[in-house]
């Protein structure tokens, strides 16, 4: 009972997790590829109830920012005038999961730009970005896991059920995969694939690209459990009745693998997640203008952006939330499984 | 020996396994290193061919790969296109530097883990247990690329670590002993950020397996018998338990091999990872198999290193080896 109750939790808090970032377009205060030239680099804004005359006020507001005398990037709050921050503000167009258009915002300062985590090199809202690029990071991360999944299971059936030869030489190629350090492999993935692509095609590759990486170790374990299975009584049962071998790998088999699939999923998602990340912050993932976590962080390659401008760090804090929730989860589905087994990260490789 | 023979065999399969699946990969590869060129007018399209033609790009896939196994076994490794030279010796310069990274990573993460891991599972449940379970979960959260850019900011705000590259300007005045000691200054931050990636597995595992070995009844007996509890838990428990950990040891040469890449990026340590992207970037094709291979030769002498480990440690190993 406790299990099953750790399990919901879990899935109760993931799920929060990604509807905020599912419903990007809301919480965000500004289109993400909107810029204010005027203001890069903004820092983030400090929101206020209590004003520099000490008065209260129960509407939160924030002081606009104005360039300190003598500077030219560093901010301080003009506090001669207030903003208040209105709540179910109308503000830029998007559409609700891609569909429905919108224009109601979470938040939104009317005749002033809200920056609650500063803004980048071309004044576009790092919130915003954050928000967004959550999206792709998580799409990839959650396609990848299904492409992986998917060619697992199939890779793994085949070579559990039919035996002999073909499983030799799946799982001898599943070795392969499984020996070679992940990133190496990533690199080695990516760098066979054309360079120069729009943004949607390069999307798609980096989610072609993770999800052939991990596919051995789901096809270990789901052989493994296909090797049993099909030896129990009601599969022998059902072949005796002159079931094709499609049917029962369909009716009989791909059910019994469902709990280490599952597993897999809570366990490879994160993980593709970061994959992303980190081909987006080398450039050989999606490209800008689109935003995701990983490219969000490249700018923190030059030095000057390290040294002056932390809060372009903040993306890289985003995945914090998802790798504890998915990682609990991971735990969580195994303790039910009875498999006691600690699963961690950087583990895709070793089994 | 029979044992290790067998290993090393299957090392060499697999280091063969690997480069035949590289490519393979390559094969399938939209566009070369020369396409750019092709569009450039003033390069003729002879000139391309011409070129194509010397490193044999124009060849089927099965010449060109027995033509590449032929340069590797006589360490060229093929032709680096951008850099027109073999690509073993520039390989290696930048090998070299991962190598120092990565070995010193392993060594620290493992004297570091093997304590703490036993001292946790010693004290199974109690206080201590408790803080080491709950320093593990933090840092499993917490990805290696988002540890390395923090530990970057970290060393950049406080001016305490260099913020990249391998050694201070002027390195080659100084005297040996202050040269050892600016390599360290310069390795300290990166090995941190991979030691702090690669020690909640670690310490996890190695809790797993000992406390798992705690309750065997050779240990209680030892127990019972008064032998002091440093050597019973330090020289019986991680013996006995030392089977799965060396397995492991193998795998975290992986782990660190791979965070070593990223690391090397962010940090800009001059090693295999800014080299290998430089070599994607410009489609420099043997180099980025070279580098592939590279680190499974790597992983293949960590592995190898381990079950000479596990064959000297575990006599299970020995008996059931010579009774073949």
């Amino acid at each position: 009972m406790k299990q099953r109750r750790k399990l919901m939790i879990w899935l109760v808090i993931l799920a929060v997790l990604h509807g905020i970032i599912a419903a990007a377009g809301f919480f965000a205060p500004y289109d993400p590829v909107e810029q204010d030239r005027e203001r890069p680099y903004l820092p983030p804004m400090h929101i206020h109830i209590v004003d520099a005359h000490g008065h209260f006020h129960l509407r939160p507001f924030f002081y606009p920012l104005r360039l300190r005398e003598g500077s030219f990037d560093q901010y301080e709050e003009d506090t001669a005038t207030t903003v208040p921050l209105r709540f179910f503000e109308r503000g830029a167009a998007y559409r609700v999961l891609g569909f429905v258009p919108s224009r109601l915002h979470f938040f939104g300062a009317p005749g002033d730009r809200v920056y609650l985590l500063g803004s980048d090199a071309y004044g576009r809202d790092e919130l915003s970005r954050i928000l967004y690029g959550g999206q792709i990071s998580l799409l990839a991360g959650l396609l990848g896991a299904g492409v992986t999944l998917f060619l697992g299971a199939l890779i793994g059936m085949a070579a559990g059920y039919y035996g002999g030869w073909r499983d030799e030489l799946l799982m001898r190629i599943a070795e392969l995969f499984l020996a070679l350090p992940w990133l190496y492999l990533l690199f080695a993935l990516r760098a066979f694939l054309p360079l120069a692509v729009s943004p949607l095609e390069a999307f798609l590759l980096v989610v072609v690209v993770i999800g052939m990486v991990g596919w051995a170790r789901p096809a270990r374990l789901v052989r493994g459990v296909v090797l049993s299975v099909k030896e129990r009584d009601f599969v022998r049962a059902a072949r005796g009745f002159g079931a094709s071998d499609f049917y029962l790998l369909r009716r009989h088999i791909l059910p019994e693998t469902a709990s280490v699939l599952l597993t897999q999923a809570a366990i490879l998602v994160p993980q593709f997640v970061l994959a992303e990340m980190t081909l987006s912050f080398l450039g050989l993932g999606v490209p800008e203008p689109m935003s995701s976590w990983g490219n969000l962080l490249a700018t923190l390659q030059q030095y000057n952006v390290l040294v002056s401008y932390w809060w372009m760090y903040l993306p890289a804090l985003a995945i914090v939330p998802f790798f504890l929730g998915y990682l609990s989860l991971a735990s969580a589905l195994q303790e039910r499984a009875g498999a006691y087994k600690i699963e961690e990260k950087g583990n895709w490789n070793p089994s | 020996m029979r044992y290790l023979l067998r290993r090393s065999l299957h090392a060499v399969f697999l280091l063969l396994g690997v480069s035949l699946l590289t490519f393979l990969f390559s094969a399938l590869a939209p566009g070369n290193y020369f396409d750019e060129m092709r569009l450039n007018p003033q390069i003729s399209p002879e000139t391309v061919a011409a070129l194509r033609a010397q490193y044999q790009l124009d060849r089927p896939l099965p010449v060109r790969y027995a033509h590449w196994l032929n340069a590797v076994a006589h360490g060229q490794m093929g032709f680096s296109f951008a850099y027109n030279s073999p690509v073993a010796p520039l390989l290696w310069a930048r090998a070299r530097n991962t190598l120092l990274l990565t070995v010193t990573a392993t060594l620290l993460a493992w004297l570091l883990a093997l304590p703490l891991g036993v001292w946790s599972a010693a004290g199974f449940g109690r206080a201590p247990d408790r803080v080491v379970s709950w320093t593990t979960a933090t840092l499993l959260v917490i990805p290696d690329l988002v540890l390395a850019l923090g530990l970057l900011i970290i060393a950049v705000r406080t001016g305490w670590f260099p913020t990249g590259g391998l050694t201070s300007v002027g390195f080659d005045e100084l005297s040996p002993l202050s040269k050892l000691r600016d390599l360290a200054w310069h390795m300290t931050l990166p090995v941190i950020a991979l030691v702090l990636a690669a020690l909640p597995t670690l310490v996890r595992h190695v809790r797993a397996s000992v406390a798992e070995v705690l309750e065997a009844p050779f240990l209680r007996a030892a127990l019972g018998h008064g032998l002091p509890h440093s050597k019973l838990l330090y020289v019986y428990a991680l013996r006995a338990a030392a089977n799965p950990l060396i397995s492991l040891f193998g795998f975290s040469v992986g782990t660190l091999l791979s965070g070593s890449l990223l690391v090397e990026v962010v940090m800009s340590w001059p090693g295999l990872g800014p080299f290998l992207l430089e070599a994607i970037l410009a489609r420099d094709l043997y180099v980025v198999i070279g580098g592939v291979l590279l680190s499974m030769i790597f992983l293949v002498a960590g592995n190898l290193f381990s079950d000479v480990l596990l064959y000297w440690a575990d006599p299970r190993i020995r008996t059931a080896a010579s009774a073949k």
